[in-house]
């Protein structure tokens, strides 16, 4: 348990310590937000009925920015050689990274979201749906956005790829995310959609370290 | 914890052969490093010395031809055999943003080693007065220092390495040079790429241009 413990706790100091990882990521997904006001107007029917579709797509867009670090850093440096000799499996390395990328981005996102919608005028009821179900999926964005990272190692620009390959895979959370949050200004329940958004995180959690192990080995050879 | 590595017999390669994208780039290659020996790959650049090491390493498989442990294929319980190795490439994996005494605890953790010799590894390389500054501060030199520290944070008894003295001073050298003698006598074994003179005695040299390989026999090799 050491060595994923030593890679978890070590990604954490980095995204810390280089100060601008978490705040960057953070501070995209408050700009995002707050353009939409801009760009559609500031009336309040039309933002509070979208508002939980920009908090979404900001979050998955968010996300995404900061995934294509997860690997390539090491990539680049021959940590990535050190990592696949260490006795820990690359399947649990994938779900140690994972967790660290999760940490510094899919949580604060969570953390801020609340203040976020008022801005948007969601409906302060449907707030707490937001932000438990943003809880809940940001999980499976990290990890199937662990596939995308790990299948762009070597490529020319990563950052695009990245961004190619897994915003496909993000539609089922976004859709789910989406949909519980309506259903509640629906005053339907939105109890099917909070399962559903948590099942695509389950599912995620061992197909994806599963798939991105498989492309981590493929890159180091 | 060294010593008793020594009795495990030899790591032995059989016609080795190595393949990078479409080229060969050698075969037929036969080499032993018993315990307490040393192993230096020469030969000219692109002639395979930092793949023969990635071989070594199980970073690469061979395109043919197999790597024993002890008599059986390192392979077949390929977590034990990676336990024994320390392979320090020719990229140093430093994280700018960490200190060189996190990297060492780091590294040292990453092989499950509980109770990483952290002092004496900094001592080693004489990096304690930058133990605790960004990486992002250190030279080329004191970063290969610190990958070589590694070394001896985490002992394992077979250590492959591919140019350790590049970018070292001359203090740097005599300081890896001791290391090795040390590492030798006490039944560990070295495997060397190195593209510079390197100070090993009697070690048993590879220039790997000897195993190079003609378009004829890779024709051979690829049926």
């Amino acid at each position: 348990m050491t060595p994923l413990l030593g890679l978890f706790e070590c990604e954490l100091r980095l995204s810390l310590r280089q100060g601008g990882d978490i705040g960057l990521v953070i501070g995209f997904f408050v700009l995002a937000v707050l353009l939409y006001p801009f760009g559609v107007g500031p009336e309040p029917e039309l933002l509070g009925r979208i508002a939980a579709g920009i908090i979404w797509v900001a979050a998955l867009l968010a996300a995404v920015l900061s995934l294509d670090r997860l690997f390539a850093v090491d990539h680049a440096d021959g940590g990535l050689d050190l990592i696949s000799l260490s006795p820990a499996p690359l399947e649990l390395v994938v779900l140690a990274k994972g967790a660290a990328h999760w940490v510094t981005t899919g949580l604060p996102l969570c953390v801020i979201s609340p203040v976020l919608a008022l801005f948007v005028d969601l409906d302060p009821k449907a707030i707490p749906i937001l932000t438990f179900g943003l809880l809940i999926g940001t999980p499976a964005l990290s990890l199937l956005g662990a596939i995308a990272a790990a299948l762009s190692l070597g490529a020319r620009r990563p950052g695009i790829l990245v961004s190619l390959l897994v915003l496909p895979l993000y539609l089922p959370v976004l859709i789910f995310g989406t949909g519980a949050v309506e259903a509640v200004l629906a005053a339907e329940g939105a109890r099917a959609h909070l399962l559903l958004l948590g099942a695509a995180s389950l599912a995620a959690l061992p197909v994806a370290p599963l798939a991105a192990a498989a492309a981590l080995r493929q890159a180091l050879d | 914890m060294e010593s008793g590595f020594a009795t495990e017999g030899a790591l032995v390669a059989e016609r080795l052969a190595c393949r990078r994208g479409e080229r060969l780039v050698f075969a037929g290659l036969d080499c032993r490093l018993p315990a307490g020996g040393a192993l230096v790959l020469s030969g000219s650049n692109g002639s395979g010395k930092s793949s023969l090491l990635r071989l070594f390493a199980t970073l690469l498989a061979p395109a043919s031809g197999r790597l024993l442990w002890g008599g059986s294929p390192v392979l077949r319980d390929a977590p034990r055999y990676r336990a024994l190795i320390h392979y320090v490439g020719h990229l140093d994996a430093t994280k700018s943003a960490l200190s060189p005494r996190e990297m060492l605890r780091f590294w040292a953790g990453l092989r499950g080693e509980a109770a990483p010799a952290i002092e004496p590894a900094l001592a080693a390389f004489a990096l304690g007065a930058i133990a605790d500054r960004p990486c992002r501060w250190l030279s080329a030199g004191q970063r290969r220092r610190l990958a070589l520290a590694r070394l001896v944070a985490a002992p394992a008894p077979i250590w492959l390495l591919d140019e350790p003295n590049a970018a070292l001073d001359r203090d740097g050298e005599a300081r890896l040079a001791t290391l090795i003698a040390e590492h030798r006598a006490a039944g560990g074994r070295v495997a060397i790429a190195a593209h510079q003179a390197i100070a090993v005695d009697d070690a048993a040299v590879i220039v790997l241009d000897d195993f190079a390989v003609s378009a004829d026999a890779a024709l051979a090799v690829w049926q």
